[in-house]
């Protein structure tokens, strides 16, 4: 046989044979994905933020489908996912309330001193192992953006040394809580308005002494709400945010100067997210 | 007994100002005691004691008011005779808030009654020897503190057959190690024979660098009768060979293996000054209450070496010393290249307390780091032979995982690198972030394979 034909043959049998083990292998081991997993994230923002503890958005839809997981756990799709999520899988939306970041401290620069000049790494982490932090107050901010670096959406603002979140930016996966080193960020219900903005466990004299706008622990406020909705621990009131604080004329009251009012919070959120659950 | 000159030479390292003239000459002066003074409870490396007297109390000195919590802990005892003023929480020279005892001196500063010293302490088993190194609460009085007595009971499958005692103060600045060599150096050899007689050690070497000859010859003098393997050793000098890991090489010519403590290879590196406070714990029956502090820096009026109690405040220290002349732009609780600097007088001695030092305006610059240029001059330096430039940017990037797989856990924090560093990046404070870091994974690894076990 002349060798070009020989090669034709030759090839096109090997060709042909590898092509319908290929046509078997597709037919018998194919894996059948739910063609639900795919609708799923792309009704997800894909934002990838990790706040529902799954890997990315991907990830969480396929545990919808496959693992159950509840449908509630996207912050940043926030109302409008969740009705989606709720219409595909024929179930109904109970929302888990939207929460968002903040940081518990109002000491910026003008009201909380320093107590050495700092020169190092800019980060919280190293500046509170150095001296054990710079600021006099040993619990309130450093303000060296350790937290808003961690912010996917830009959320956290840092100025005159000190962190604020900003509600409205924020959409709650809470990487930036486990960034401070002084554990000074906490995620709250979107809805709430009145905030004791103070971290610091030591007693009056002390806190005074470091800043102008910390917890004395005077105790005033726990009186003037209802339900024990402030509680002492120790000498720092705290808020428990299940519980309801309204009550505008403790901000007066408050002779430390650290109870705050944030505008709310849940009604910018639905605004920017045009929901349309009604 | 003989002097020779150490065999190897540690690869790294470097040769900064050492400005000893200011303080080495002056010898020792004890302190009268202070008004008040507030001992730390964490006055060693390990767990802080506990304090066991309350506000009200009358202790004597040499007193216990703090029990050790744990293995490696040593007991706290009560500096002088007095009052407890109260028990508060105050900051150490690293910053850390721990419990610390109120002492109002009455100024008899009696000794409890039942001290008592062992002159013929050739006669006592070495369990007994531990136990009077233990209950004096000696710690390392080096830098570190560790517990001395821990580190005199290897476990039995350790033979240690060299005994380093480290009196290289290779630390700028820093004379009271020098200052005990010179004056104390009969009290030394006793301590060291203790030691020796403790760890079964055959052969003994004094460490000292060579820009302490009068500590040299001290010492000579001391030992010159001694039979048997024992060698003063001249270092060259250079920082950091006080390091043990070092010291260690540049007389045996053995590494310490990575993550390993010297007594895998055989051997035990006590500071003159612990030495010191083991013979006075054995010899005279006195638990360790006091010790010798280099003030010094050129703002210091009277740059002196002070015997002072433990507990006395850095702003007393300073004042003994007749205060300062001219500006202080920096007080640092230990030597310029390890110690820590300081944000108040307020902060109190501890066993550990080998320095105070004040530096000008003119020393101490504020710099902003740049990128690393790739130079290479803190890979020369770094004398564990790492690479700090490497290190430094994966700590940067939070990749503490591949810092840690090139050796992070074993840089001793010398700061060699960040000396040299034309570009200031913040090498010795990038490793600190990193090996905190590490720590913590370190321990939820261990908390891991604990849960696993226990399923
Ligand atoms: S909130 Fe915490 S992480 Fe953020 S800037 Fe303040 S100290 Fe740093
Ligand atoms: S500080 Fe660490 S990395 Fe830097 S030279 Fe010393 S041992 Fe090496
Ligand atoms: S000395 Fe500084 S600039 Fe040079 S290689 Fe090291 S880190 Fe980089």
């Amino acid at each position: 046989m002349h060798p070009v034909l020989t090669t034709t043959l030759a090839i096109g049998g090997v060709g042909a044979a590898c092509g319908g083990a290929l046509a078997m292998a597709a037919k018998f081991l194919a894996v059948h994905e739910d063609p639900r997993i795919e609708e799923t994230a792309n009704l997800l923002p894909g934002a990838n933020c990790g706040g529902c503890a799954y890997a990315g958005c991907a990830d969480y839809a396929k545990a919808i489908i496959l693992d159950d997981a509840e449908i509630n756990l996207c912050a940043p799709g926030g109302e409008s996912t969740l009705c989606a999520l709720a219409a595909m899988m024929g179930v109904e939306a109970s929302a888990a309330e939207k929460k968002v970041a903040i940081v518990l401290c109002g000491g910026d620069s003008d009201k909380a001193p320093r107590k050495f000049a700092y020169n190092g790494i800019a980060d919280c982490t190293a500046a509170n192992s150095t001296g054990a932090g710079d600021k006099k107050c040993a619990y309130g901010c450093l303000g060296y953006g350790s937290c808003s670096r961690a912010c996917p959406t830009g959320a956290i603002e840092i100025s005159k040394g000190l962190a604020t979140i900003h509600p409205e930016l924020c959409i709650g996966c809470g990487a930036c809580v486990k960034t401070c080193p002084r554990k000074l960020i906490h995620m709250i219900p979107a809805s709430r308005t009145m905030h004791i903005l103070c971290s610091s466990k030591d007693k009056g004299p002390i806190v005074k002494k470091a800043c102008s706008v910390g917890c004395i622990g005077c105790t005033k406020c726990t009186k003037m709400v209802e339900d024990e909705a402030i509680t002492m621990q120790g000498p720092l009131a705290i808020v428990d945010y299940t519980k309801d604080y309204t009550n505008e004329e403790t901000i007066e009251a408050c002779p430390g100067k650290c109870i705050k009012k944030v505008p709310a919070v849940a009604k910018a959120m639905a605004g920017r997210q045009g929901s349309t659950v009604d | 007994m003989k002097i020779e000159n150490a065999q190897f030479r540690v690869d790294g390292g470097i040769h900064p100002v050492y400005n000893k003239h200011l303080a080495k000459d002056n010898a020792i002066q004890a302190m009268p005691l202070p008004s008040l003074l507030r001992v730390s409870m964490s006055q060693h490396l390990g767990a802080p004691a506990k304090p066991v007297v309350a506000k009200g109390d009358t202790v004597l000195r040499g007193q216990i008011i703090g029990e050790p919590a744990g293995f490696i802990s040593a007991a706290v005892h009560a500096p002088t005779s007095g009052t407890v003023k109260a028990i508060v929480q105050a900051p150490t020279a690293t910053g850390q808030s721990v419990a610390a005892v109120e002492i109002e001196p009455d100024c008899e500063d009696k000794w409890r009654d039942d001290i008592k010293g062992n002159p013929n302490w050739e006669s006592l088993e070495v369990k007994e020897l531990i136990d009077l190194v233990s209950d004096a609460g000696v710690a390392g009085m080096g830098g570190a503190g560790f517990p001395t007595h821990v580190k005199l009971s290897p476990p039995p499958n350790k033979t240690i057959d060299t005994l380093i005692i480290n009196g290289a103060e290779c630390e700028p600045y820093l004379t009271a190690d020098n200052r005990l060599m010179i004056e104390q150096a009969e009290n030394i050899w006793t301590g060291c024979r203790i030691i020796m007689k403790i760890l079964g050690a055959q052969t003994v070497r004094v460490a000292i660098e060579d820009n302490k000859p009068e500590a040299i010859e001290a010492m000579e003098m001391a030992m010159a009768s001694t039979e048997g393997n024992v060698a003063i050793v001249k270092l060259k000098t250079e920082y950091p060979q006080g390091a043990e890991k070092q010291q260690i090489f540049a007389i045996t010519g053995k590494e310490v293996p990575s993550a390993g403590l010297p007594m895998d290879v055989g051997a035990v590196v006590e500071n003159v000054g612990t030495t010191l406070a083991v013979w006075d714990a054995v010899v005279n029956g006195k638990p360790l209450t006091e010790r010798v502090t280099s003030v010094t820096g050129t703002p210091v009026s009277k740059p002196g070496n002070i015997r002072n109690r433990i507990g006395t405040s850095y702003g007393d220290l300073i004042e003994f010393c007749g205060g300062t002349e001219g500006d202080t732009a920096k007080i640092i609780s230990g030597g310029p290249m390890m110690g820590f600097a300081q944000s108040s007088l307020e902060v109190t001695t501890t066993k550990t307390t080998s320095g105070l030092l004040l530096l000008p305006p003119k020393l101490v610059t504020n710099y902003s780091s740049t990128p690393c240029i790739s130079c290479g001059r803190c890979v020369d330096g770094c004398p564990m032979y790492l690479m700090p430039c490497e290190l430094s940017q994966m700590i940067e990037a939070e990749d503490y995982s591949a810092a840690r797989e090139i050796n992070l856990m074993d840089c001793i924090e010398c700061g060699c690198c960040a000396f040299q560093c034309p570009a200031h990046r913040p090498l010795v404070q990038h490793m600190r972030q990193g090996k905190g870091q590490v720590m913590i994974m370190m321990r939820e690894e261990k908390e891991k394979e604990a849960e696993k076990t226990k399923d």
